[in-house]
């Protein structure tokens, strides 16, 4: 069982703001869901390998080069830069990290 | 000239090819039908009038020269909003995405593009892909041609109404548990969920990477094959894609079911399965039978563990995916209004602000099997059961050519029904969920009806085949909806 203090934690790992209300309905609903998992420690699982990916590709590689296939899927510096919040000539502005002394 | 938007993609193919109709002529009946439909469907976000009717003039010309692109040139089909278009807004139907417009078109669509398809719009899906009903989308409810009251499924449930309502002549979904078969089969229309890395996942906004597939709509199974041979195969662009080479799945349609053995786990037939589905599956079974196919019960015993298995890797993979949304490269963010601002603040409000209700819950679910202490109790226990739920049908396959079994415990339900009660939403994908962690290919077939509040609602059977099994799946689909011949239309 989740307790508000839990989905408080979950949500500051997540860089999720959620307002009292958005706690007071995710918590029951989020147990819910973790009570759905108990049922999975009824399976022996000490010599079972973990799947991480079904296809059995292994180290699929090319050459480091910059190659433009076409139009549709190449994009210009300037095209990039259409969606960015705040920018300075070609540049993403980010806010400051480091505090002033 | 008005009903050309009834066409099959098959009949619309031929028709272009022997002159009989125009590109322009099928896309504006396509437009005038949207027109006429969609204030009650409301099966799109995005109707791109002005460029499909230059593609489809474009491919006229193409025409009259004798130099169509493929047998698909000047088919209008439309994709759901998870696909990236250049220079068209794409949005995921999240607010976090709004006004976000690629530069960049998602190899699938560029094919068609390739192929001369008229793109027609952007459909819409719950938000991100997240959900069952296309209720989480964050800008409009999709209703169900069948019935306007009910919910079309999803998260490919612009898709599935566009095409059940003649909107499209087909339509591109995305399927991470169930989300174009479950809306293909509320909805009566074929979804073909393909092999894991089939098709090209590059340009698709990334749900969960390992299980994310890519598929056609459409209103037959010839269709959804035909759309199928343009858009599978490698893509230098997705590591994950097979090289395997892609087949010609519309000429393997016709071989007969005589000694095809299929398989139907009895697990799939447990608790919880609405008794006029079952029934209509059980018809469909024995229709199979008398087409000549052996029908023997098998066993998929880690069934009751896939659905919690499928609901730690997911949003561990969301979690993860979702990151990238951050307010900083692109999306909504508090930026815009106020520059001077913590990081950190940024991260928290543009998230939380941009985010809709379910995105939240599974991010949250994510972080926390994935966070530390927790990790080896949820996340890594899910990737052994997962190894368990794909032997369970590399087993059955050395038995059976193909599975059967129902799409959806229920047929289409209301409209608000299950919107506050995620794992009420979550258990209406108990039938389709387990396929994806296995990679195996799967397809939504129309297999009869039930009578709900006097109104006929459809239902589908699920066909299973091994790993790029898609011709077989494909080769039972058409065959048993030949056999079943179900001419009932929604009445819009």
């Amino acid at each position: 069982m989740l307790k508000k203090e839990d989905v408080e934690h979950v949500a500051k790992l997540s860089r999720l703001e959620l307002s009292d209300a958005e706690i007071e309905k995710f918590t029951p609903q989020l147990s819910s869901v973790f009570e759905m998992f108990e049922k999975l420690d009824a399976e022996d699982l000490k010599n079972v390998e973990e799947t991480s990916q079904v296809t059995g590709l292994e180290n699929v590689t090319r050459e480091d080069e910059i190659k433009c296939l076409d139009d549709l899927t190449c994009c210009t510096t300037e095209e990039l830069l259409k969606n960015i919040p705040i920018k300075e000539s070609s540049s993403i502005l980010v806010p400051k990290v480091i505090e002033d002394k | 000239m008005s009903n050309l938007c009834n066409l099959t993609i098959a009949e619309a193919s031929k028709q272009l090819a022997e002159g009989k109709i125009t590109s322009a002529d099928l896309t504006k009946s396509v437009l005038e039908r949207i027109e006429q439909v969609e204030p009650k469907v409301e099966a799109y976000l995005k109707v791109l009038e002005d460029s499909a009717l230059k593609e489809a003039e474009a491919s006229d010309k193409r025409r009259q020269a004798g130099k169509p692109l493929s047998k698909l040139d000047g088919v209008p089909i439309a994709v759901k909003d998870l696909f990236c278009t250049k220079d068209v807004e794409t949005t995921a139907a999240s607010n976090i995405l709004k006004g976000f417009v690629p530069c960049y078109e998602a190899t699938a669509v560029k094919k068609l593009k390739d192929a001369g398809v008229v793109l027609v719009g952007k459909l819409n899906q719950d938000a991100f892909a997240h959900g069952s009903s296309t209720e989480n989308s964050d800008f409009k409810v999709t209703k169900n041609p069948w019935d306007l009251e009910r919910v079309p499924g999803g998260s490919s449930g612009g898709s599935a109404a566009a095409v059940a309502a003649d909107e499209c002549l087909g339509a591109l979904g995305t399927d991470t548990g169930g989300s174009i078969r479950q809306p293909a089969s509320l909805c009566g229309v074929v979804g073909l969920k393909p092999t894991y890395g089939r098709v090209s996942r590059y340009g698709v906004i990334a749900m969960a990477s390992s299980l994310d597939v890519i598929g056609p709509l459409a209103k037959t199974t010839e269709d959804a094959a035909l759309i199928m041979e343009v858009i599978a195969g490698r893509d230098s662009l997705d590591g994950t894609t097979l090289g395997a080479p892609v087949p010609e799945y519309s000429k393997e349609l016709e071989k007969d079911m005589k000694g095809l053995k299929v398989g139907v786990p009895k697990e799939y037939f447990a608790e919880g399965m609405d008794e006029d589905v079952k029934k209509v599956i059980e018809k469909s079974v024995e229709k199979l039978k008398s087409l000549g196919a052996e029908i023997a019960e098998i066993s998929l015993p880690h069934t009751d563990m896939a659905l919690a298995t499928y609901y730690i890797l997911q949003p561990a993979e969301v979690s993860s995916n979702l990151s990238r949304y951050d307010g900083i490269k692109y999306g909504f963010s508090t930026l815009r209004e106020e520059k001077e601002q913590p990081l950190e603040k940024v991260y928290f409000e543009s998230r939380g602000q941009g985010f809709g209700a379910e995105a939240k819950r599974r991010v949250m679910l994510g972080t926390h099997v994935l966070s530390a202490g927790y990790y080896d109790a949820y996340y890594k226990k899910a990737m052994k059961l997962r190894t368990l739920v794909k032997k369970d049908f590399d087993e059955a396959f050395k038995k059976v050519d193909v599975i059967v079994t129902p799409v959806s415990p229920t047929p289409a339900f209301k409209i608000g029904e299950k919107s506050d009660n995620p794992i009420q939403m979550y258990l209406s994908d108990i039938y389709t969920v387990p396929i994806n962690p296995a990679g195996v290919p799967a397809i939504s077939t129309p297999a009869g009806f039930v009578e709900r509040d006097g109104k006929k609602l459809p239902v589908g059977i699920q066909i299973i085949g091994p790993m790029l099994g898609e011709p077989v799946i494909l080769n039972v689909s058409y065959q048993l909806e030949k056999a079943l011949s179900l001419k009932d239309r929604p009445k819009l």
